[in-house]
């Protein structure tokens, strides 16, 4: 953070060369020279040119945590949108419950909301979602929100710095899918609140000293709701 | 055609008081729709056009999708108040060709591969036309895609030269177009500089052509600048503090 400007970089920007850096995250190579291929900010560091993306859609990546809404139930499994350009595939084997061959409405049926784990991605792009992790559930009650997926990063902030402090003014429990789909469970108040802050945390994540910010917002609404 | 009105005057000037390698005024600005993934309102000259990209999403019906890259969807729609005599509503031979064009010439420049089974979706809207259409809603496509964060190689841009009154001139307006002799409307890559599009309607000699092709392009370039403008002008305003 020690630039105070962030540069914003376009596609078709030409960033370097590929003789002193490699070509990162949502860049291309084209006569040895690294350029954008999209619209974000420039990510610099010794080896790398990374472009962190400033808007898109959602670009799943193993590993991830999620939340999607169920969009057909099939004989082996359901079909899941998770934001993705396709939808995924959650396998009765990847899910808590014993799960009967074609019984898959029983458990989970369309328009039902779960969390999920993207368990792998093939050369086709074709996904598969588990329910097999920690904590993960289909999930009832609640508000879901949609923000832009790649401002998730921020929401969550530094190892989880922004949740735990909303978490340590509001009394709630956020999952925050990576998806750009957070889930707030809380008396119907507060999940009003929570959602105000996370709002605008998305509308300012590309700001300095957003987590101070923040603190003090949420300070303020603690001391409003006491009085 | 001909007629009593005089596209060049004594000066060298055109009908709008424009000299032969000047365009039209443009105005650009990105994301000016909410539901969609991307967006942009340009106005170039009389023309009024909006563009609103959505995707990559899964595409629909499912046997037009690919298994190795995205498809490209452009749609180019006339709103039926946009010209002189109402336009009737719905696509027609012409549009159904412009969509067509545009969508290859996106396909080019859009890094497909990265998204197999999905669809890209850009439906042009013109609002209001004034002749070079086309170039308008292909220049404002490539600024709403830009700004649905779609990977693309390069940011298109199109412009139009032609011949009127005998004289090769940059982006004919609508006097011009519809007396003129010939014109030419063409989209590049602008980093590389390969031609995306390329039409003729009237006739020109050989040598007319090459000087179009080079005058539409320098063209394109001015306009990609505006564009990339655009583009910075709406991602850094909302930086702020």
């Amino acid at each position: 953070m020690q630039d105070q400007k962030r540069q914003i970089v376009f596609p078709s920007q030409i960033l370097g060369e590929i003789k002193s850096h490699k070509a990162g995250r949502g860049t291309f190579i084209e006569d040895g020279k690294i350029i954008s291929e999209r619209i974000g900010i420039l990510n610099k560091n010794s080896d790398y040119i990374n472009v962190i993306p400033l808007k898109g859609r959602y670009e799943p990546v193993i590993g991830d945590f999620v939340i999607g809404v169920v969009e057909e139930a099939l004989s082996a499994g359901w079909l899941v949108d998770i934001n993705a350009p396709s939808p995924a595939f959650l396998h009765t084997e990847e899910v808590p419950w014993d799960v009967e061959f074609g019984a898959t409405e029983k458990y989970l049926n369309t328009g039902d909301s779960i969390m999920a784990k993207v368990l792998k991605i093939d050369e086709a792009k074709k996904m598969q979602v588990t329910m097999k992790d920690r904590n993960l559930f289909k999930i009832n009650g609640g508000d879901i929100i949609e923000v832009e997926p790649s401002r998730v990063p921020r929401i969550i902030g530094k190892k989880g710095s922004m949740i735990s402090l909303i978490k340590k003014y509001i009394r709630c429990r956020i999952f925050v899918g990576q998806n750009g789909k957070i889930w707030v469970d809380a008396e119907t108040e507060n999940i009003e609140r929570v959602i105000q802050v996370i709002r605008k945390i998305e509308s300012e994540a590309i700001t300095f000293g957003l987590t101070n910010r923040i603190e003090d917002l949420l300070k303020k609404d603690i001391r409003n709701v006491q009085q | 055609m001909k007629s009593d009105i005089k596209l060049i005057d004594d000066n060298g000037k055109r009908l709008d008081g424009r000299g032969i390698d000047e365009l039209r005024k443009i105005k650009i600005e990105a994301g000016v729709l909410h539901r969609a993934d991307g967006s942009c309102y340009l106005e170039w000259g009389g023309n009024k056009v909006v563009v609103a990209v959505y995707g990559p999403r899964e595409a629909i019906p499912r046997h037009t999708q690919n298994s190795l890259r995205a498809i490209v969807n452009a749609r180019y729609n006339m709103a039926a108040f946009s010209v002189e005599d109402r336009k009737r509503p719905g696509p027609d031979r012409r549009s159904k060709e412009i969509s067509k064009v545009i969508s290859e010439a996106l396909e080019k420049i859009i890094l497909t591969e990265l998204y197999p089974r999905a669809s890209i979706d850009v439906n042009i809207e013109v609002l209001d036309a004034e002749a070079g259409t086309r170039c308008a809603g292909l220049t404002a496509a490539g600024v709403a895609l830009a700004d649905a964060g779609i990977p693309m190689k390069d940011i298109p841009v199109a412009c139009a030269a032609g011949k009127i009154a005998g004289v090769v001139v940059l982006d004919l307006g609508k006097e011009e177009d519809n007396l003129g002799d010939a014109d030419l409307p063409i989209a590049i890559s602008p980093r590389t500089g390969e031609i995306l599009l390329l039409q003729m309607d009237g006739h020109l000699t050989l040598e007319e052509f090459n000087k179009a092709v080079d005058l539409a392009i320098k063209g394109c370039y001015t306009v990609s600048e505006i564009q990339k403008n655009a583009i910075l002008n709406k991602y850094q305003s909302n930086q702020g503090v």
